[in-house]
């Protein structure tokens, strides 16, 4: 390339300064609306629970998260080190269905909620899809998580993933006991929020402890004769005389007694 | 580049799951570019940001396999560029001229964005800097795009010409007279100065 020298600009003196032109970086504030223009965003409302205020977090796909935090800056600080994306406070009302949850935990509207399971394993978003199906007011032990999801030797792994479960109360991993009917775990507050929990949806929880420590996992219906979990709604409503207590699933059968087709006490 | 096909086929296989990687690998280049296109921040910053927002709507109605066999970083270019030319379009200047003011009457180009945070004693290298970009900013589109891409982005002549849609020997002569047109205007703007120098 013929160049002229006058002034001294030639050809590679353009090209230099070009290439040494400062680059630029992007200003923070891009990430985030880009990925809240296309849904993939999160934002999050302040909200008063059964275990007192939470903070609540969702995307378009679904709710993502749920937790306690001493501020919003450490529950943002805290999302985006587990999500590794942003969150931001929502300007708008939170969704109908999580309200009136946070109200009242019984409430029917659970079975509208969608959740962004993102970032978990199959097997973390199966277990808690399958707590999600157990009915207000009932528990299951981890064990039958395991064997409904097609692992029943995996009950340990299931007492992680609910331990792990990023939208606690709104799937209820709390409504999930021990096979001996000792309450468990909870990651919203220890045992004793998760009995408090438990009683709001008229569990009995002493009920379900006194028959587990005298070894009576199931109950059968007489008259109908099949045996349910003590709190399926299949045996809950009968009187203690029609009641029929049995220590394990060998005894049921053996007296003539099918599974619950509701709660499924066996495969 | 392996790591682009790692990204490519991560989303053919999971958008959703990927997109913000995507985002994080090309926010400062693709903002980078819109800047050196538009020649202020807040345009730069919305191109950008259609930009991606497109190439995820797109990506959305592709087959995975043709998401996975994208050129990802022309494309993302090629997108950045019509999205800026699109805006561009839309108004009185088809580009930002050095001494045009926005609506707070600062100058839609301004050098010191580039130089301000620097300490004085490369602020004057700054400056010069600064006034390359601006006068790059005074060149037709035609050449001004295939510059940017070629010394500022670093691309290769073959994938300016993918960005660009235009055949190798248009972008090399392209290049070629952008850089003529360059030394013509730098020479130009230093005889103004050292006239200035002059009469002072």
């Amino acid at each position: 390339m013929k160049s002229s020298n006058r002034g001294g600009a030639d050809a590679l003196e353009v090209v230099r300064e070009l290439r040494a032109a400062p680059s630029h970086r992007a200003p923070s504030t891009l990430l985030p609306a880009i990925l809240r223009r296309v849904g993939l965003a999160d934002l999050y409302w302040k909200l008063d629970s059964p275990v007192g205020p939470v903070y609540v977090a969702a995307s378009r796909a679904g709710i993502s998260m749920v937790t306690r935090a001493k501020s919003a800056e450490e529950f943002e600080r805290r999302f985006e080190s587990l999500r590794g994306r942003p969150v931001s406070p929502s300007a708008s009302r939170p969704p109908a269905a999580v309200r009136s949850l946070m109200r009242n935990l019984k409430s029917r509207d659970r079975e509208k909620l969608q959740f962004d399971l993102r970032g978990l394993s199959e097997f973390e978003r199966a277990v808690l899809l399958k707590a999600l199906e157990i009915p207000c007011g009932e528990v299951r032990p981890y064990s039958w998580i395991a064997r409904e999801i097609g692992h029943p030797e995996a009950v340990r792994a299931v007492g992680t993933a609910l331990g792990k479960n990023p939208v606690p109360l709104l799937i209820p991993c709390h409504r999930v006991v021990r096979a001996d009917g000792s309450i468990g775990k909870y990651s919203m507050g220890g045992s004793r929020i998760k009995r408090a929990l438990l009683e709001v949806e008229d569990v009995e929880p002493g009920i379900i402890e006194r028959l587990g420590a005298s070894g009576i996992r199931y109950l059968g219906n007489e008259k109908k004769r099949y045996y349910c979990y003590p709190t399926c709604g299949g045996t809950r409503s009968l009187v203690l005389a029609n009641k029929v207590p049995f220590h394990d699933e060998k005894e049921a059968l053996a007296a003539g007694y099918h599974p619950c087709k509701s709660c499924r006490p066996a495969a | 580049m392996p790591h682009e096909d790692a990204l490519e086929s991560a989303l053919a296989r999971d958008l959703d799951g990927s997109f913000e990687r995507l985002v994080r690998e090309y926010e400062d280049r693709l903002y980078s570019f819109a800047l050196r296109l538009s020649g202020n921040r807040a345009d730069a910053e919305e191109i950008a940001q259609d930009a991606f927002v497109r190439a995820y709507r797109a990506m959305k109605t592709y087959p995975p396999e043709r998401v996975r066999s994208l050129s990802l970083k022309a494309w993302l270019y090629r997108i950045t560029l019509n999205v800026a030319r699109n805006r561009m379009r839309g108004r009185r200047h088809e580009h930002v001229s050095l001494d045009e003011r926005d609506a707070d009457g600062r100058a839609r180009y301004d050098p010191e964005d580039d130089a301000a945070s620097r300490p004085d004693s490369i602020l004057e290298e700054g400056r010069r800097r600064a006034s390359i970009a601006s006068l790059v900013a005074g060149l037709p589109p035609r050449y001004r795009s295939a510059l940017i891409l070629r010394y500022m982005e670093g691309l290769r002549l073959e994938e300016v010409a993918r960005v660009l849609e235009q055949p190798l020997g248009t972008v090399k002569s392209n290049v070629h007279r952008a850089v003529n047109a360059l030394r013509e205007a730098l020479l130009a703007s230093r005889r103004v100065h050292s006239r200035s120098e002059v009469i002072s």
